[in-house]
């Protein structure tokens, strides 16, 4: 996903994430996993998957992606886990407002592919291993790194058929000279690879 | 014909195998370093360290800011912020827009409680640009000439890496230095990457004493950053787990050094971070005769 691209996920990428935010609840024995993808216009983070504790109906909600543990995480690039967050009383209040789940322990890593951050998957209270065990962290973020890669390849299906329509609108939009001069290159590489084949 | 070869390795030196980019799994016992014997005296953490309480050492935090009247923290003698549309770093009231930034600030205080503590923030003042944002913040502190600069943070972007290693190059021969945090996965990740600066990862021992250093880095140093309570916001204290919390207790070493021992320069700095790491032991007397 480049900059200049917003977040409109397709239903395959829906299942995707849908499977990722349930396999990550179940390995870190988590009482929820949600994952937030980034928009990149509106510099918001938008909620697009959760299992377990928490509300289905939420999926779209938005907020800015500078403020919060997840956007430290979007912004640096870089994993974070929390406990004994019950005594921070803004935070609980703003993911109560935007997931109606008040966590104790945070796990958070960013969906990275090829440098560009795609989102963030969280992990809402792991197993009390989990929460302070650098290992834990490192299987977070291999299942993440994962999980990334996989979206991006369900984005990249996603836009072929746009990319061939876009095709398509351009050659439409040629004046005929044009068009001839296309086809003659056209016809030329195909001579060419003739001779070489 | 047979071709001349040339030894890879001086004699004497330790045979390195493969890079490291962590300690999973290790201990301070698994990574023994014999010190080279260049050393007329052994450097110990008494005569690095003394009683220092790093006073009058100007530290920076280059993060997410810091929260004011933070318990954890105490009293702020600065704090920037960089403007997101000119990148003009600019004096801003106290706040942090997460809690990391408070985080490692109230991990430098406990280790090094007579600091002057400055921040500039970089992540949470604007969303746009962000690597353009932590460039100029980092800097912008460079210029300030701090004498510690504290940096849990990195960018992937390979567009920033050349403008950072210049950066990180004039704070090395400005006797400014710049603790960086290794990423917490095994990505190729910026400044901490550049060998002018001082890179840290955390080790899996819960003792915030215990310095460790790799033989085999890229990441030099270990220290505790797992399982850690810092300061969080609204005056509360949270634990946490990563190598962001390891950075700040390395920050406080070299702050409290640099207390006692104000002319050292970056790479004197470093050599006495080795000497001192627990699990460097001292050359014999033999080696030791120059």
């Amino acid at each position: 996903m480049t900059e200049d691209q917003s977040v409109d996920a397709s239903a395959d990428a829906v299942e995707l994430l849908q499977s990722v935010v349930r396999v990550a609840r179940a390995i870190f024995g988590a009482a929820a996993s949600s994952v937030f993808l980034l928009d990149h216009a509106t510099h918001e983070l938008v909620f697009q998957a959760v299992a377990g504790a928490g509300e289905q109906s939420l999926i779209g909600t938005r907020f800015p992606a500078d403020r919060g543990i997840a956007g430290w995480v979007a912004m640096s690039g870089d994993a974070m886990v929390v406990d004994d967050l019950s005594t921070d009383a803004t935070f609980a209040r703003d993911l109560a407002e935007s997931t109606r789940y008040v966590p104790n322990a945070l796990m958070a890593v960013p969906l990275i592919d090829r440098g560009n951050v795609l989102g963030v998957l969280e992990v809402l209270d792991p197993a009390a291993q989990s929460r302070t065990d650098l290992a834990e962290l490192d299987l977070l973020q291999l299942f993440a790194a994962q999980a990334a890669t996989a979206l991006r390849m369900v984005l990249a299906h996603r836009s072929q058929p746009a990319a061939g329509f876009a095709a398509l609108r351009t050659v439409q939009q040629l004046t005929p000279s044009d068009r001839a001069a296309g086809l003659q290159l056209i016809d030329a590489m195909r001579a060419l690879l003739a001779t070489t084949s | 014909m047979t071709s001349t070869t040339v030894p890879l390795r001086r004699a004497g030196a330790q045979k390195l195998t493969e890079l490291s980019w962590g300690l999973r799994g290790c201990g301070p016992q698994d990574i023994p370093v014999q010190a080279a014997g260049v050393f007329r005296t052994a450097v110990t953490p008494e005569l690095a360290l003394g009683s220092s309480t790093g006073h009058g050492v100007r530290v920076c935090v280059v993060d997410s800011g810091i929260e004011a009247d933070h318990p954890a923290v105490g009293a702020l003698s600065g704090c920037y912020r960089v403007d997101g549309e000119d990148l003009a770093v600019v004096e801003t009231d106290p706040g942090d827009s997460c809690g990391h930034g408070t985080a490692c600030a109230s991990i430098i205080r406990q280790a090094a409680p007579d600091c002057e503590l400055y921040s500039v923030q970089v992540l949470g003042s604007s969303f746009s640009g962000t690597g353009n944002v932590l460039l100029a913040g980092l800097r912008w502190a460079v210029q300030q000439r701090f004498d510690v600069i504290n940096m849990s943070l990195s960018t992937t972007r390979p567009e920033f890496v050349q403008a950072l290693h210049e950066m990180a190059d004039d704070a090395f021969f400005a006797r400014s230095v710049i603790v960086a945090a290794a990423h917490n996965s095994r990505v190729e990740s910026f400044p901490w990457r550049f060998s002018s600066v001082i890179s840290v990862g955390s080790h899996q021992q819960e003792d915030p004493a215990l310095i460790l250093y790799n033989p085999r880095p890229p990441v030099e140093f270990f220290a505790q950053g797992q399982n850690v309570r810092v300061g969080w916001l609204n005056g509360s204290t949270i634990r946490t787990t990563g190598n962001s919390f390891a950075t700040p207790r390395i920050t406080g070493l070299c702050t409290r050094i640099l207390a006692k021992h104000p002319q050292l320069t970056v790479f004197e700095l470093k050599s006495v971070l080795y000497q001192i790491a627990a699990n460097v032991g001292a050359a014999s007397a033999t080696e030791n005769e120059v």
